[in-house]
C-alpha cells in the first residue's frame, strides 16, 4: 500500500475514534449540558466522515444545520428545563442493563452481517465540483419530495411554536 | 483518497454509532437526552446513505440519490427536534419535570 493509503486510513481511524468516543460520552455524561456539548463533538466527527466520503456540500450542511441549529436548540431546551441537570441520582433508568444486552446482541449481529456480505466497490471517480449537479437534480428529478419536505418543515415549525407557547 | 478505505469500515462505524444512540434513547431518564440519542441514530443512518452513494454508484456525479436522501433526513431531523423539544418544554411547564419515568399520565 502506498503512503496515501496509509495516511487516509490513519485519518479515518482518528476521526472514527473521536466520533464514537464523543457519542459514547453523549449517552453517559451525568450532566445533560455536558452531554449536549459532547453531541456537538459527535456532529463535527460525522461532518469529517462526510468530507472523507467526498460529500463536501453535505459536510457544510451538517455543520450549519446540526451544529448551528439543532445542537443550539437542544442546549437552549436544556437550559430552560433545569430539572435533572445537577441531580445526584443516576441519569440512567433501571432497565439499562437489559437495554445494553439487547444492543450488544444487535451490534454483534450487524457486525457479522457486514463482514459476510460481499460488498461491491464500483464507486467511480469524483474529480470535479459536484454541488451544481446536486442542485440540478434536487430541482428536477427530486422536485416533488423537495417541495413536500419544505411544506412539512414549515408545518413542523408552526406546530412547535404553537405547542411551546403559553 | 476515498477508495483507500474499505466500505466495511464506514458501515461498522455507522453501526456502532447507531447502537450508542439506541442505548441513549432506551436507557436515559431525561427526555432531552432521549432526543439526543435519536439524533445520533439519524446521523449513523446518514453515514450509511452517503457511503453507499460513494461506493455503490457507478457514476456518483450524475446520480446523487444518496446525498439527496441524506439531505431529506437532515431536514426531517430538524423538524423532529423542533417539535420534540417544544413538547418537552410544554410538559415541563405543566408537570415540572423532564424525567420520562415520571411522565406516566397515560400509563395506567
Amino acid at each position: 500500500m502506498d503512503i496515501t493509503g496509509i495516511v487516509a486510513q490513519l485519518v479515518f481511524g482518528l476521526v472514527a475514534v473521536l466520533t464514537l468516543v464523543a457519542g459514547f460520552l453523549t449517552v453517559t455524561f451525568r450532566n445533560v449540558f455536558h452531554a449536549g456539548l459532547a453531541l456537538v463533538g459527535t456532529f463535527f466527527g460525522v461532518a469529517a466522515i462526510y468530507l472523507m466520503l467526498e460529500a463536501e456540500f453535505l459536510a457544510v450542511v451538517q455543520v450549519l444545520i446540526y451544529i448551528g441549529a439543532i445542537a443550539v436548540l437542544i442546549l437552549f431546551a436544556i437550559m430552560l428545563t433545569r430539572g435533572l441537570m445537577q441531580s445526584e441520582t443516576s441519569n440512567i433508568n433501571k432497565q439499562w442493563a437489559w437495554a445494553a444486552l439487547a444492543i450488544a446482541t444487535l451490534f454483534l449481529g450487524m457486525f457479522l452481517i457486514i463482514l459476510q456480505v460481499p460488498w461491491v466497490h464500483s464507486g467511480g471517480a469524483v474529480y470535479l465540483d459536484i454541488t451544481p449537479f446536486l442542485g440540478t437534480q434536487l430541482l428536477t428529478t427530486y422536485l416533488l419530495p423537495f417541495e413536500v419536505v419544505s411544506v412539512l418543515l414549515l408545518a413542523a415549525l408552526v406546530g412547535a411554536f404553537i405547542i411551546a407557547r403559553e | 483518497m476515498t477508495l483507500h478505505i474499505p466500505l466495511v469500515y464506514y458501515l461498522i462505524v455507522a453501526a456502532a454509532l447507531f447502537c450508542i444512540g439506541l442505548f441513549g434513547a432506551l436507557a436515559r431518564k431525561n427526555a432531552i437526552a432521549v432526543l439526543m440519542g435519536i439524533e445520533l441514530m439519524l446521523n449513523a443512518v446518514n453515514i450509511n446513505l452517503v457511503a453507499f452513494w460513494r461506493y455503490g454508484s457507478p457514476n456518483p456525479v450524475s446520480n446523487q440519490a444518496g446525498i439527496v436522501f441524506a439531505l431529506f433526513v437532515i431536514t426531517l431531523a430538524a423538524a423532529e427536534a423542533a417539535v420534540g423539544l417544544a413538547l418537552v418544554i410544554a410538559v415541563y411547564r405543566s408537570r415540572d419535570t423532564v424525567n420520562v419515568e415520571e411522565i406516566d399520565l397515560l400509563k395506567w
